[in-house]
């Protein structure tokens, strides 16, 4: 007789738990020929504000660790998902790609992961500046992690979307609240577990399943989150950037194809980067001097 | 020891004002000339230390708008956006030298027009000023080397609308940069101090740049409205109170216009009981009470540690009895005119607001001119963290006095605020001033000094004082488009 197979649930990933959505709502997540594949948490308004609650908690853990640290974390990430590979090849093709597609998704989500883990330590030296003022003082400008960020996955692509715009936040030491996406979200999930299984603090990164029409409205104007990044969207534009005048989240807003070898570098770290000049004054009395 | 000459007086110094020239009437300046507006509108600029007029100001309307920003493109397509950059350096290299020549008339004329005592006028604004072209000059045929890895391309054209604070060198923060950059301008000043920003339109005159790729036009809020939400606009930098830069943000959103807001503060100052005093109680002093504390930046919120609050209070207050309030042409003079009526009522609304949220307020005995708009040094004690002096920006000479006992609750407290621009740390220790530095959610953080400004070093807020950045290598990213 065949076993009889064990089917995954699907929950959301909050806190650095897996609790399914305190609404108790579900919605189908069906394949390209409209079979439904999963039942999916819809996420709710109040699991939103969870989230951002769990990543201002997380904050001070996760940018308090130090650059080389977080860049072990993130290539563990990566190492966690080359060795779940074949896991993420079949939600891929469940929802609906080609096997090679699929194969070349994780495969070029996995060195993207690498690519930004290479980053953390490194974006600082270059965006970084000791500034050359005119009186006796010793200033420079560094850059800081501008908070807890929410991120509207890419819709257009399940796995690499995520990750292209996931790295650089968490690599810059943001934490995140990620709506996932909505039509092909079981490969958000499941990295939910790669990240769990990684080191990265529980509430570093949180992913939510449901309706982006419904969420978008309480992750936007939540006064306690600092940046807001999504990618297509531009028929629901302008309503974010309404939305996110209440506390000046700082909107970024792409349009890209995430396949592209292209679409991943530093400024993508730096977009969710604060700069902060520091000023010190020199001793400056007396008048030695010594020119050797 | 107290001195016996209590009353500190001093011979009056003043700033003499013949040699400035100014015209009665001023008119908009669009395309390198100097025209009329269509509002047939002018508006009165006055003396804010004696209410006398000054001169006639031109109210710009849509139609002046659509012209000026008409004629920035213009010159954008035409000329700006295909010149060599090092020639566009050399036309921003000479507008700084122009204004260095003419550095004294300046600084009357902001000191006349603003309230700013003419010592801060002279020693701050315009130095910087001027600096702040001379160092972007330098920039225009090197952009390259500031963005690794990235072409670089101007945005188009600028709308900039800046504050009445500081003048002719806001104007100096938002022009240099975006020339530099390979934008061209279109420039608001605020309407209670357009007469630097208008001399400077001559300057620019007299440095032979090509017509219209800067455009100064005068006017109230519909003016900068008019500009905001001009489609041909590319670029908004604004400069001003956290309320309007929420409009703006609203007006543009879903648009592809870029926007760089620098906006209100709440900053705190924090002493430790290690600080050099006396430095410190200067730090205060400079922190609130520098240019009648209309400063975004101002070190509004005092926090000092507890076991030495009875002794740096005590030394504020006998420090602040030595502030000459007065005649900002008076070389002696530390604390101005409030720059105008309706800001002087703002103010006096929140001294009255202190009293009645039972803070205890002291106030420097100093004399005050009968006629102008002054308010004297004041500082608010027992005051909590609800308070509302303590939550919102006053933008006058008003400092509130908090105390803390530990590190890590003068981070909490420091923080908590909605604003993020700048904070000031005063300690001894070197390994306690980088803890604060990092922790102090601000985007200047100035240690054992504070309200320091230079064209090199960056400047801007976090939260909701606004994003982007004026100064340094940072300032360039606001005018640039990266590919």
């Amino acid at each position: 007789m065949k076993r009889v197979e064990i089917l995954k649930t699907y929950k959301i990933y909050s806190g650095g738990k897996f609790p399914r959505t305190e609404s108790g709502r579900y919605y189908l997540a069906l394949d390209k020929k409209g079979n439904p594949i999963a039942n999916m948490c819809m996420g709710s308004r109040k699991d939103v504000r969870n989230a951002v609650v769990s990543a201002r908690k997380a904050l001070g853990a996760w940018s308090g660790k130090t650059a080389f640290n977080r860049s072990q974390i993130l290539y563990r990430i990566a190492e966690v998902l080359e060795g779940r590979k074949s896991q993420f090849v079949e939600e891929l093709i469940l929802q609906g790609s080609q096997k090679n597609m699929a194969i070349k998704e994780v495969e070029d989500s996995i060195d993207r992961i690498v690519y930004y883990a290479g980053w953390c330590d490194k974006f600082c030296q270059i965006g970084s500046s000791v500034n050359p003022v005119s009186s006796s003082h010793f200033n420079f400008s560094t850059y800081e992690p501008v908070g807890v960020v929410g991120l509207i996955a890419p819709q257009d692509s399940s796995l690499l979307g995520l990750v292209s715009l996931l790295m650089p936040i968490i690599a810059g030491g943001n934490t995140c609240v990620v709506l996932a996406n909505e039509s092909l979200p079981l490969c958000s999930i499941t990295f939910s577990e790669v990240l769990h299984a990684s080191d990265v603090p529980g509430g570093a990164v949180n992913i939510i399943t449901g309706h982006i029409s419904e969420l978008i409205k309480p992750l936007s104007t939540h006064m306690d989150v600092n940046a807001l990044a999504f990618s297509g969207l531009n028929e629901l534009k302008k309503e974010i950037d309404l939305f996110s005048v209440e506390n000046l989240k700082r909107v970024r807003s792409y349009d890209l194809n995430w396949k592209n070898t292209d679409t991943q570098g530093l400024h993508y770290i730096t977009d969710f980067q604060e700069v902060k000049t520091t000023w010190h004054p020199i001793e400056n009395i007396g008048g030695a001097t010594s020119t050797y | 020891m107290t001195s016996k000459n209590k009353n500190w007086e001093y011979s009056p110094s003043l700033e003499g004002t013949g040699h400035i020239k100014l015209k009665k009437k001023y008119d908009l300046f669009i395309n390198g000339k100097w025209v009329k507006s269509s509002s047939k509108k002018y508006f009165k600029t006055i003396n804010p230390n004696d209410e006398k007029l000054i001169a006639e100001i031109s109210h710009a309307n849509q139609k002046d708008v659509d012209l000026a920003v008409n004629s920035a493109r213009k010159a954008y397509d035409t000329v700006w956006s295909k010149m060599p950059a090092n020639e566009r350096g050399k036309y921003i290299y000479r507008i700084a030298r122009i204004m260095q020549e003419r550095a004294k008339e300046l600084a009357v004329i902001e000191s006349l027009d603003s309230g700013k005592p003419i010592r801060e006028a002279r020693d701050i604004d315009i130095p910087l000023a001027c600096n702040h072209f001379f160092y972007y000059a330098g920039w225009a045929d090197k952009l390259d080397y500031a963005f690794p890895n990235r072409k670089t391309k101007p945005l188009g054209v600028a709308g900039q609308i800046i504050p009445w604070n500081f003048p002719l060198l806001m104007a100096a923060w938002k022009i240099a940069p975006a020339l530099a950059a390979g934008n061209t301008v279109v420039l608001k000043p605020a309407e209670t101090t357009s007469l630097t920003a208008l001399k400077l339109a001559e300057i620019i005159e007299e440095s032979g740049l090509p017509a219209g790729v800067v455009n100064i036009i005068t006017g109230h809020g519909d003016t900068g409205a008019s500009i905001v939400n001009h489609p041909d606009i590319n670029k908004i930098a604004f400069t001003g109170s956290t309320g309007v830069g929420k409009i703006i943000q609203k007006a543009i959103a879903g648009t592809d216009k870029k926007a760089t807001l620098e906006l209100g503060g709440k900053s705190a100052n924090i002493i430790f009981d290690d600080a050099p005093l006396d430095q410190a109680i200067e730090g205060i002093v400079n922190g609130i009470f520098f240019n009648q504390g209309h400063v975004c930046c101002a070190g509004s919120r005092l926090f000092v540690q507890e076991n030495i609050a009875d002794k740096v209070i005590r030394k504020l207050k006998h420090r602040m009895k030595s502030l000459v309030v007065g005649n900002p042409l008076d070389k002696n003079t530390d604390v101005g005119a409030i720059n105008s009526k309706e800001q002087l009522h703002i103010i006096n609304k929140y001294i009255k607001l202190g009293k009645k949220e039972g803070a205890e307020i002291y106030q420097s005995e100093c004399s005050i001119p009968k006629k102008g708009f002054f308010c004297p040094p004041t500082i608010f004690t027992n005051v909590a963290q609800s308070s509302i002096i303590v939550q919102e920006e006053i933008f006058g000479p008003v400092l509130t006095i908090q105390t803390f006992r530990t590190v890590d609750e003068v981070i909490q407290k420091a923080n908590n605020t909605p604003f993020g621009l700048a904070a000031g740390v005063w300690t001894d220790k070197g390994s306690r001033i980088f803890n604060l530095t990092t922790k102090l959610k601000a985007g200047v953080v100035w240690a054992n000094t504070y309200n320091k400004f230079d064209p090199a070093s960056p400047f801007g807020g976090y939260k909701e004082s606004g994003f982007g950045r004026e100064g340094g290598m940072h300032g360039l990213s606001a005018y640039l488009k990266l590919s």
